[in-house]
């Protein structure tokens, strides 16, 4: 069932849109209708106008939804599903001749030789100003001026058409006569291309790692794969091209020579290391940029010029013959579309770092199965389930050995005949190092539980040792004044501040983490039971007084009970900042748990884990709050009414 | 004989910022017999609610003693019941649980208790509210479980601070009337602090009319109305022309020293 659900994605997404946008267009309807039967019933302000109105929560989710849906590239992939794969054909074709494209003004503004020529210009001219006259002799810096300004003429000569060699021009023609060979194969279009089987094979688009399939699946895509692998060639072919000039061969001897004896000098040069240094430093950036023009890869633009239109005609039949597909492409695949690189075809924009939804529920499928052994869980570990624990490990954990050293009685030790008969105390030890089986509990496992459960703990923990704290500094001077300092100090540190030191003393097992929380949740506690304890009417202490009551009977049934509202108030925040601080920590130190699954995810980009983890946390976080909200309903009917 | 006798009370607050002192009380001597019921009345700052809260137990005089029958005062005691404007009630326990807390707090015997609140809310009015959460209940209502809260301890005194200051004017009224029978069945002292000059007259057997700067007793009056409050109706009471005459007395009085506050200021 989830095999078959998990293949059919685009098909399950198709659904799921067309469903959307039904209820989101019922529900706007619905929602104008309302707005104008209701617009006189209450005036603008009225805390009434904004009750009820499902059918505007209806809506936003549906919008939202459908925002997801189409900026994951979910829409595109359930009605086109094959179109990513013939783009990844268009991206090869792409992809081979980009180097052309480079050296064009079509990948750039600029053809690469104007680029060259602009940048080596403007560094010739500051070294020329920069010349240190004082480092060089006459002599050796009329030389090196007048390198420089031969390199200038090489650069002209280049650049010069008239001084082309014909033979270059000729091989520019060539390949510009191949491109349109190309573009005539392009246009004459698919017919008779098929798929080959082992492209079929490939598995659809999302449900393997590498996104897209890369082997082409429908005609057009074959033939846009073999041109794709033409172009590559005749590519090749331009990346050898090599301009050529008579007048620049000469300019070249030369100044190669005039390079040779500067650097003989230098390398005979007297005086500091410094001073050396310095000459040898000046030479070698002249030399660079010689180096730079010298081996030929400035074209004159009248030169490149066939090629440039043969190229630009090459792609404009390609796209072409592309028709409806660049449409699909910019309108369903928002974001820079598919780029091929390497071994794979990869989304580009929203549609990577916004999973579809089909594939983040599949993630999370995938993740909920208990079954581990056949792939589920995440590392090893379960999402949410149960396990059997033994009650002789939670013993062990919870009863120290030296409990049991305190009893009455003694070990026991080998007899003469070397046999071990234990006593009494020897068999209490064995329970308490947890060795005596006293069967097993069912209880909740996984890494949400494991999150659960520090969370559980730390708040149990800051619960219990918070509120009383802060009851007593509610109502006595000692306690206020005493601890206040502490706990004010410690408590404006982000707790995300602490984890470093928590966690290098107590190690990344439950117990740093825990502590952790614990801070948290003290703190929080102990100012809302505070705030609790001192907001309690004056006069209901004295009523209380007045009716017999003892010191410590009003603690516990004045004072505790007007503290309730604050102290389930600070529950519900503790529980939320608590969380946030949880899989912070977890993502520092760690081997189970939410905030764990999404630093390994993130340190793969997994992005469908990422935001499934974030969806469980948001979730859990969620469903904590609603709990809080409904106790608090339920236990302080009286709140703000007293 | 439990009578309640202050003498020479005087109570002083010091400003702990500027060490300026206020004497809010001075030299107040007056007793209180048993069944007495007595109302005080004064501008504000008076010290009226001072003299209270002393008598209560919540805050100790600077100088001067109070008893009540033998012995000092020196705390919060069961034998002086309270009863506070807002009623002080417990908003998270129902109506019996908040009239029972003193029983509870001391531990009786659970029957007993229960009959105990029974036979008092009944008094008050109240039969068949005892599950009611008290934060359902009117003011009135509310200031009802308050009396029968008190009362359900038994306390040699009661003492009321504006016990129907935040009432509407009907509700006031048969709260009056209620105050009355309550001091008629039981005889016990009372002292109430009151803003209202009608009330002070129609609930005092004794007024006091207190003065302020420093706090003291201005002018006593024995009076028959809280008698006369027992047979026939307040509202009837209130058409009366020595009523009108005492109450126009008193008025005026307080216009005075609340004139002579201002001018001083």
């Amino acid at each position: 069932m989830f095999e078959w659900l998990s293949e059919e994605r685009a098909f399950i997404a198709a659904f799921l849109v067309i469903a959307l946008i039904i209820s989101f267009g019922v529900s706007l309807t619905i929602g104008l209708k309302q707005s104008i039967l209701r617009a006189n019933d209450e005036v603008f302000g009225d805390p009434d106008r904004t009750k009820g109105g499902w059918y505007w929560s209806v809506c936003g989710a549906s919008a939202l939804l459908l925002i997801w849906f189409y900026f994951s590239w979910e829409v595109g992939r359930a009605y086109f599903p094959k179109a990513a794969n013939e783009i990844c054909q268009v991206a090869k074709i792409e992809e081979s001749i980009s180097p052309i494209n480079a050296a064009m003004p079509i990948g750039s503004r600029y053809y690469k030789s104007t680029d060259l020529i602009i940048r080596n210009t403007a560094q010739l001219d500051s070294l020329e100003a920069a010349l240190p006259v004082d480092l060089f002799s006459a002599q050796e810096a009329s030389q090196l001026l007048s390198v420089i300004n031969q390199t200038r003429q090489i650069i002209a000569a280049f650049s010069n058409p008239d001084s082309q060699d014909p033979q270059s021009q000729k091989a520019i023609a060539n390949l510009a006569a191949e491109f349109d060979f190309l573009s005539e194969d392009v246009l004459a279009g698919y017919d008779g291309y098929e798929p080959t089987p082992e492209a079929l094979l490939q598995p659809k688009w999302g449900i393997t790692e590498v996104e897209i399939p890369l082997l082409p699946l429908t005609p057009r895509g074959v033939l846009f794969d073999n041109i794709s692998l033409k172009a590559k060639s005749l590519a090749d072919t331009f990346l050898k091209l090599r301009s050529k000039s008579a007048e620049a061969d000469r300019l070249i001897a030369k100044t190669k020579a005039e390079i040779k004896t500067l650097k003989e000098a230098n390398s005979q040069a007297q005086g500091s290391e410094t001073y050396v240094k310095k000459r040898e430093a000046y030479v070698k950036a002249v030399e660079r940029i010689f180096k730079r023009v010298d081996d030929g890869t400035i074209f004159p633009p009248e030169a490149l010029a066939p090629l440039y239109i043969s190229v630009q005609n090459f792609t404009a039949s390609v796209d072409d013959v592309k028709g409806g597909l660049g449409f699909i492409d910019s309108v369903f695949l928002p974001g820079n579309g598919i780029i091929k690189s390497r071994t794979q075809c990869t989304e580009q924009g929203p549609g990577r770092w916004l999973p579809k939804p089909t594939d983040v529920v599949a993630t999370f499928t995938r993740l909920a199965n208990p079954d581990v052994a056949s792939g589920g869980g995440y590392k090893g570990t379960t999402l949410l389930w149960w396990k059997w624990l033994e009650i002789s490990d939670v013993v062990d954990f919870f009863v120290p050995d030296s409990v049991i050293d305190m009893l009455p009685g003694s070990y026991g030790t080998h007899s003469a005949d070397g046999t071990f008969e234990p006593t009494f105390k020897d068999n209490l030890l064995r329970l308490a190092k947890g060795k005596i089986s006293l069967g097993a509990i069912p209880m909740l496992d996984g890494h949400i539980w494991d999150s659960l459960f520090r969370v559980l703990v730390a708040m149990g923990a800051g619960i219990l040792f918070g509120v009383p704290l802060g009851i007593y500094m509610g109502v006595s001077r000692f306690f206020k004044s005493f601890f206040d300092p502490l706990i004010e100090l410690y408590r404006p540190v982000p707790p995300l501040a602490w984890a470093p030191l928590i966690l290098t003393i107590f190690g990344i097992q439950d117990d740093g983490k825990i502590f952790l929380l614990f801070m948290v949740a003290f703190a929080i506690m102990v100012i809302s039971a505070r705030t609790g304890a001192s907001g309690t009417q004056l006069s209901k202490i004295r009523a209380s007084h007045s009716l017999g009551a003892t010191n410590q009977q009003i603690l516990r049934y004045v004072i505790l009970p007007n503290a309730l509202p604050e102290i389930l108030t600070g529950i519900r925040i503790a529980i939320g900042v608590c969380w946030g601080t949880l899989v912070a920590a977890e993502m520092l130190a760690g081997t189970t748990g939410v905030g764990f699954i999404e630093n390994v995810a993130r340190t793969v980009s997994d992005y469908e884990l990422i935001w499934v983890t974030i969806l469980i946390m948001g979730i859990l976080g969620l469903l904590f709050d609603i709990m809080m909200r409904w106790v608090i309903q339920k236990t302080i009917p009286w709140r703000g009414k007293g | 004989m439990t009578d309640l006798t202050c003498t020479n009370l005087s109570m002083t607050f010091t400003n702990p910022q500027t060490g300026a002192a206020v004497e809010a009380l001075k030299d107040i001597n007056f007793t209180l017999k048993q069944g007495e019921l007595l109302s005080v009345l004064g501008p504000s700052g008076c010290g009226k609610t001072t003299l209270l809260n002393m008598i209560a137990g919540f805050v100790n005089p600077t100088a001067g003693t109070i008893s009540l029958g033998d012995t000092a005062i020196e705390g919060p005691g069961v034998e002086r019941g309270m009863v506070f404007q807002q009623g002080a009630l417990f908003e998270w326990l129902p109506v019996a649980k908040n009239v029972d807390f003193g029983l509870r707090m001391k531990k009786q015997d659970e029957k007993e208790a229960v009959a105990l609140v029974e036979k008092w809310l009944d008094i008050v009015g109240l039969q068949g509210f005892g599950d009611t959460p008290t934060y359902q209940l009117s003011g009135g209502m509310q200031q009802r479980v308050a009396l029968a809260r008190c009362l359900v301890n038994d306390p040699d005194v009661i003492l009321m601070d504006e016990p129907l200051g935040a009432l509407d004017a009907l509700t006031r009224e048969k709260m009056q009337s209620l105050v009355l029978e309550l001091w008629k069945e039981t005889g016990k002292t009372i002292m109430i602090i009151t803003h209202s000059v009608e009330e002070a007259l129609l609930l005092g057997e004794r007024l006091f009319v207190m003065a302020p700067r420093p706090g003291r007793i201005h002018k006593e009056y024995r009076l028959p109305f809280a008698e006369q409050g027992l047979k026939q109706s307040l509202r009837d009471i209130k058409q009366d022309s020595k009523f009108s005459e005492i109450r126009e007395e008193i008025l005026t009085m307080i216009w005075n020293m609340e004139e002579e506050i201002m001018g001083g200021v």
